[in-house]
């Protein structure tokens, strides 16, 4: 697993992934989006907003022990990776994100100008 | 001139091909328990000479609340996982993540140690590890 390793590893982009599922839940004040990543330690889940786009990626690193064979596999890829497009009223800037037993949290804030206001109606 | 259809001339039967190709390239066989695949939590189970371990995909629950038993050489996972709670003025987009109660059966080979069991659960992975018995590990016998 050396220089040869890099030869032979594809791209991330292009190679197969797990697509997480998950949920998205919108409110006033702006998008939470929860997803399943099962396997991930904190250190290799990837989150990039680039424009509009928002990239989950995550690789599985689980403990197993030296010598095991597989008998039965449902998960048989090791990296998940799923991307979103952002509309244009939330603010990529203000992204938070929790991480806790392989579920991840994101809160997309919605933009200072794209909060709802009420609209006053006077009766003349 | 050959003419061929666009449309295959039985959908069904086109369909039934695809889902047996499918099921021939997955190599998936039913499971007497029902459908192996796509239930809750996803498993992964392996061996070594010394141990069973059993991995099972249970990302966000409460390690407590995970309800492990081993029964007449089967281990059962049960659970429940719970819905986030949202506003009332929450609209939902996109619902797959599974909610609710779950369990799992595996069947377990005949020469573990029910009594030698290693629970942990880590990045929302549950890891059990079934030791074999002392008596089924390999032995290498000396000749005098």
């Amino acid at each position: 697993m050396s220089e040869h390793s890099q030869v032979t590893k594809p791209s991330p982009s292009d190679e197969t992934t797990l697509l997480p599922p998950v949920d998205v839940i919108e409110d006033a004040s702006g998008i939470t989006l929860y997803a399943d990543l099962p396997g991930v330690p904190r250190d290799k889940l990837h989150l990039q907003v680039e424009a509009d786009t928002l990239t989950i990626e995550g690789e599985i690193d689980l403990e197993m022990p030296g010598g095991i064979e597989a008998s039965h596999t449902e998960v048989n890829l090791s990296r998940y990776r799923r991307v979103f497009t952002l509309s244009k009223e939330l603010d990529p800037n203000k992204v938070s994100a929790e991480f806790r037993n392989g579920v991840l949290k994101l809160l997309i804030p919605k933009a200072e100008h794209a909060q709802p206001r009420k609209v006053e109606v006077k009766v003349a | 001139m050959i003419y061929r259809s666009l449309f295959p001339r039985d959908v069904f039967a086109e369909l039934d091909r695809l889902q047996r190709e499918m099921q021939q390239n997955f190599r998936l066989s039913p499971s007497i328990r029902g459908i192996a695949r796509g239930g809750f939590p996803a498993m992964n189970v392996g061996g070594t000479q010394q141990s069973v371990d059993i991995y099972a995909f249970a990302p966000g629950i409460d390690a407590a609340s995970l309800d492990v038993q081993i029964e007449k050489g089967m281990l059962i996972i049960a659970g429940e996982r719970q819905r986030q709670p949202s506003g009332e003025d929450a609209t939902v987009h996109i619902d797959e993540r599974f909610e609710g109660r779950f369990r799992r059966v595996v069947t377990l080979p005949d020469d573990i140690d029910p009594n030698l069991v290693d629970a942990k659960y880590t990045d929302g992975v549950l890891r059990i590890s079934v030791a074999r018995k002392q008596s089924a590990l390999p032995r290498r016998i000396t000749i005098q």
